[in-house]
């Protein structure tokens, strides 16, 4: 099966007051229907503009995508001009984003923000858009979807804000979801649901989903595939399986060391109790990066060639890449 | 809803009272009434005439009674004399009220119309050439002074077409009426328009640096209807509060260049009252002024709620 | 920016370039900046800069165009229009100064009062601050000049009282909103008293706002002070305000004397809006959160 997205050495900078800021370089990856890729790592990794590359939604200037390209159905996104993009954006490649909150328009009725979209993306007249509207809004489990489609954000909970944002992105049944931190601004017993959400109309519709997160709980849950990414670099690939079995790079090790452990969370005898361990130091500044690997700096492992070579992007074992020295 | 207009009104009806006491004793801390200046002018130095003047203007009486005839009489309808024409200070306020309502609706109308397009574009083109000229152009209109606009204008009129615009009470076509409000009516506007564009500049602004405009963008609208339908929308509604405010200074700018372009509107006929310390006549049209204040707020606070969903429901 | 400007001694490689930094990142400040300090040096150096006395009138130049004598023309008194304007810059400053200050002082000690006794204290002070924003900057002080009588004292008083409300609201909410920071009701916690709070925590961090919103009003205040005296209820004569030379000039020498008409209101803007540029630039580099 051919992949719906395929990425492929992408490179994102902004041109800032103190430099040029790399923020994404050279990243690949590719998406099947009906699946979900994870992007996972700490903020200011580049996951967010990662995502909003895809979409093409980065402020430019200062923001530029250096390189790269972005297949949808073998249609490289890069290269169509910005109308036939602007046809692309919501029908065939749509974007749920973190904070439900601010992400709807405050003055306009939810049924009407989705409503909105058909009229444009299927030239649907307006009742007809509107009944779309109530339709996906039922779909997204909200009751009650014909009052609620003409309430405004600000009289709905987070959960249902976020609910509605993801019927509107649905709405035109896109081939690919990408969703920045979905659930991170949601109460853990709403985090669930909306990941099992995203995860039934998926299977239902067949749609590739990127998910951009930091939370490997969340990832466990829902993905096939793994992106690890640090300073604006992938450090790491494999299917979920592998990611969790043998992660390879000491980055993702650390960021697993970093989850307490359910079972000693929960306060339960462990023969020996495991301290938690996080992983020192901070993200480098994006336009001041080390010429070795970048995560030399915070690295245990490092040696003296991390700090001066950059480690290859390369095949560690059967459908496992990284970068590192030492794996 | 109702309960919030209620409280308003009431609120407004305490507000008024206070200007009306406030204005009351500021005409009268001070020695020097009518009679003082009118027998300074004429030089007349009889006292027993001088008592006999303040005692018929009522002068003499203790304050809180003077008061008291002008707010009985407010609601009976009657607003008293005045002290220098001796006609009713009603007859001769109400003529003027609409010589300077269309004024000021026009000059609104036009800071409006110019302020709120010019501030989109100057935001939408940020850091622009444009936007560096527009900005510079409404922190000038802010600079000048809106009588100076006016003798400008005036200077313009006797260049170009060796005439000065004079007001007429029953101008033959509509457009020498046209001219005739439209020319002060711009000179005062500009000022506003300068205040309605930068304002509109920076709410623009910071409403498309937010979430929902990205949103909206990656629907796939057109960046037309990103900016005017989802940006504009919100960028506007501390616009309206503004326009409230503004309709206060908006009334200074009418005085001066009622002043300067020789119309006979309330605005101008102020300063006159003033300067002939007819008391009844500033106070009332103090108070005229105040009330037309209070209510443009409240409309613009009310239209507002219409506007806002997050207010108009949270009530 | 930095601190490491020195006052004293020569000016060292780091102050040069802070300079040039300030220029770079806020160059319409730095003009406003510019243009307010030659207003300020104009008026303190005016007995030294004006050519002639802006007092001594002269029959024979009556209505003087401008000429090598008379930069900018006479006046119908023969008085030099430029003299008068360099002298005049004192009227438009102590104004300026005199009526932000005191309605800025004023203006915070009334806010930081409602927003720390609060309660009836505050509720009155609401109530007269909603009575004095009812009526308009210029109608007000019209009706207070009117009522003490024209003088330059008075001028300031009259544009001084209506300032108080705006800024004790803003310094009001200020106050308000900053008790509610953490770090004060953290200092709080620590058993800090009130008062040690007020001082250390919350004053300071009214003064920005409060250099912002003076700086914003000392247009304003200039531009009442030529309306009143323009009107005629403002600085008397023989001052020469910028305002009342533009009154004596006013419609008729529109056609006759177009130079009494230009040259002072050219001055004004000018002034104003270099206080403006000013203005914008300090909200922006102190309190980016007013940014309007």
């Amino acid at each position: 099966m051919a992949p719906v997205l395929e990425v492929s050495g992408l490179s994102t900078v902004f041109h800032t007051r103190r430099g040029l800021v790399r923020a994404v370089q050279d990243v690949s990856f590719s998406v099947n229907a009906g699946e979900t890729l994870a992007i996972v790592g700490e903020s200011g990794c580049g996951k967010t503009i990662t995502a909003l590359s895809l979409m093409r939604l980065i402020p430019m200037p200062p923001g530029e995508i250096t390189s790269g390209s972005v297949k949808l159905d073998g249609q490289d996104l890069l290269k169509v001009d910005e109308a036939t993009m602007r046809t692309l954006r919501g029908s065939k490649i749509a974007m749920i984003f973190q904070e439900p909150m601010t992400a709807l328009n405050p003055l306009l009725t939810v049924g009407k923000q989705i409503a909105e979209m058909v009229m444009l993306h299927d030239k649907a007249s307006s009742q007809v858009a509107r009944k779309r509207a109530v339709e996906m809004l039922h779909h997204v489990r909200i009751p009650e979807p014909e009052r609620r489609a003409r309430e405004y954000p600000h009289q709905m909970s987070g959960g249902m804000r976020q609910r509605a944002m993801i019927a509107m992105a649905l709405a035109c049944r896109p081939k690919v979801l990408v969703a920045d931190e979905p659930t991170t601004a949601l109460d853990v017993t709403i985090q669930a649901q909306i990941l099992d959400l995203i995860g039934d109309l998926q299977s239902e519709f067949g749609t590739a989903v990127v998910l951009i997160t930091h939370d490997l709980g969340v990832v466990a849950e829902t993905a096939q595939r793994v992106v690890v990414m640090y300073a604006g670099r992938k450090v790491e690939e494999a299917p979920v399986g592998e990611i969790f079995a043998r992660p390879m790079h000491p980055y993702l090790r650390g960021l697993l060391n970093s989850i307490p452990h359910v079972n000693s969370a929960r306060g339960v005898e462990v023969d020996e109790p495991v301290r938690l361990q996080e992983i020192s130091g901070i993200v480098p500044a994006l336009n001041d990066l080390p010429p070795g690997c970048a995560f030399s700096p915070r690295c245990s492992m490092s040696e003296e060639r991390c700090t001066r070579e950059r480690p290859p992007f390369e095949l560690k074992a059967d459908d496992h890449y990284a970068a590192c020295w030492r794996a | 809803m109702l309960t919030y207009i209620i409280r308003r009104l009431l609120l407004m009806v305490v507000t008024l009272f206070g200007v009306s006491v406030v204005i009351f004793l500021l005409l009268r801390i001070v020695p020097g009434n009518i009679a003082d200046i009118l027998f300074d002018s004429a030089g007349l130095i009889d006292p027993a005439e001088k008592a006999k003047i303040v005692a018929d203007l009522g002068l003499d009486l203790p304050l809180p009674q003077q008061y008291a005839q002008w707010i009985g009489g407010l609601f009976r309808g009657d607003l008293g004399f005045s002290y220098v024409s001796e006609k009713p200070v009603l007859d001769e306020i109400a003529p003027r009220i609409p010589i300077t309502a269309r004024l000021a609706a026009l000059a609104l109308f036009f800071s409006i119309v110019a302020g709120v397009p010019l501030g989109v574009i100057s935001a939408v083109r940020q850091n622009s050439g444009l936007d560096y000229g527009l900005r510079v152009l409404s922190l000038s209109g802010l600079s000048m002074p809106s009588f100076w606009l006016g003798l400008l204008i005036l200077m313009f009129c006797v260049h170009f077409f060796g005439t000065i615009p004079i007001y007429d009470r029953a101008p033959e076509t509509f457009w020498a009426w046209f001219a005739m409000l439209a020319i002060p009516a711009a000179a005062v506007g500009f000022r506003s328009s300068a205040l309605i564009m930068r304002l509109t500049r920076s709410s623009m602004l910071e409403v498309l640096g937010q979430d929902f405009v990205r949103t909206a963008r990656s629907k796939g609208l057109s960046e037309a209807n990103v900016t005017y339908n989802h940006a504009l929308r919100n960028a506007v509604l501390p616009v309206i509060t503004t326009i409230g405010i503004e309709t206060a200074f908006l009334f200074g700018g009418l005085i001066v260049t009622e002043t300067v372009f020789n119309i006979p509107g309330v605005a101008r006929f102020l300063v006159e009252a003033i300067r002939w310390r007819d008391y009844p006549m500033v106070q009332n049209l103090v108070l005229f002024i105040a009330i037309i204040v209070v209510t443009v707020n409240l409309i613009v606070d009310l239209i507002y709620m219409v506007v806002d969903p997050r207010i108009r429901y949270s009530e | 920016m930095s601190t490491t400007v020195s006052t004293d001694g020569p000016i060292t490689p780091s102050a040069m370039s802070d300079l040039w930094y300030m220029i770079r990142r806020y160059p319409l400040g730095v003009a406003g900046a510019i243009i307010m300090s030659l207003f300020v040096l104009a008026a303190i150096f005016a007995d030294y800069l004006a050519p002639l006395d802006p007092f001594s009138t002269n029959a024979r130049a009556s209505l003087a165009r401008p000429n090598d004598v008379y930069l900018m023309g006479a006046d119908m008194m023969g008085r030099d229009v430029f003299s008068r304007l360099i002298h005049g810059a004192r009227i438009s400053l102590a104004v300026a100064l005199g009526a932000t200050l005191i309605g800025s002082g004023v203006g915070a000690a009334v806010g930081l009062a409602c927003g720390y006794i609060g309660g009836w204290f505050d509720l009155i002070v609401q109530r007269v601050t909603e009575v004095m924003q009812a009526l308009p900057l210029l109608v007000m002080a019209l009706v207070i000049t009117a009522s003490l009588g024209p003088s330059l004292r008075n001028t300031i008083i009259a544009i001084a009282i209506p300032l108080i409300p705006t800024v004790a609201r803003v310094i009001r909410s200020n106050v308000l909103s900053l008790r509610e920071m953490p770090y004060v009701e953290a200092a709080k916690a620590t058993g800090m008293s009130e008062f040690r709070i007020a001082v250390i925590h919350v004053m300071p961090n009214t003064l920005a706002p409060l250099i912002v919103l003076a700086t914003a009003q000392l247009g304003s205040t200039i531009l009442t002070e030529a309306s009143l005296s323009f009107l005629g209820l403002g600085v008397p004569e023989p001052y020469p305000s910028w305002g009342r030379m533009l009154s004596e000039s006013a419609a008729e020498y529109v056609r006759t004397a177009p130079w009494l008409v230009i040259f002072p209101g050219l001055v004004i803007s000018l002034v104003v809006f270099g206080s403006n540029l000013l203005g914008d630039a300090l909200r922006d580099a102190l309190d980016p959160r007013q940014r309007g």
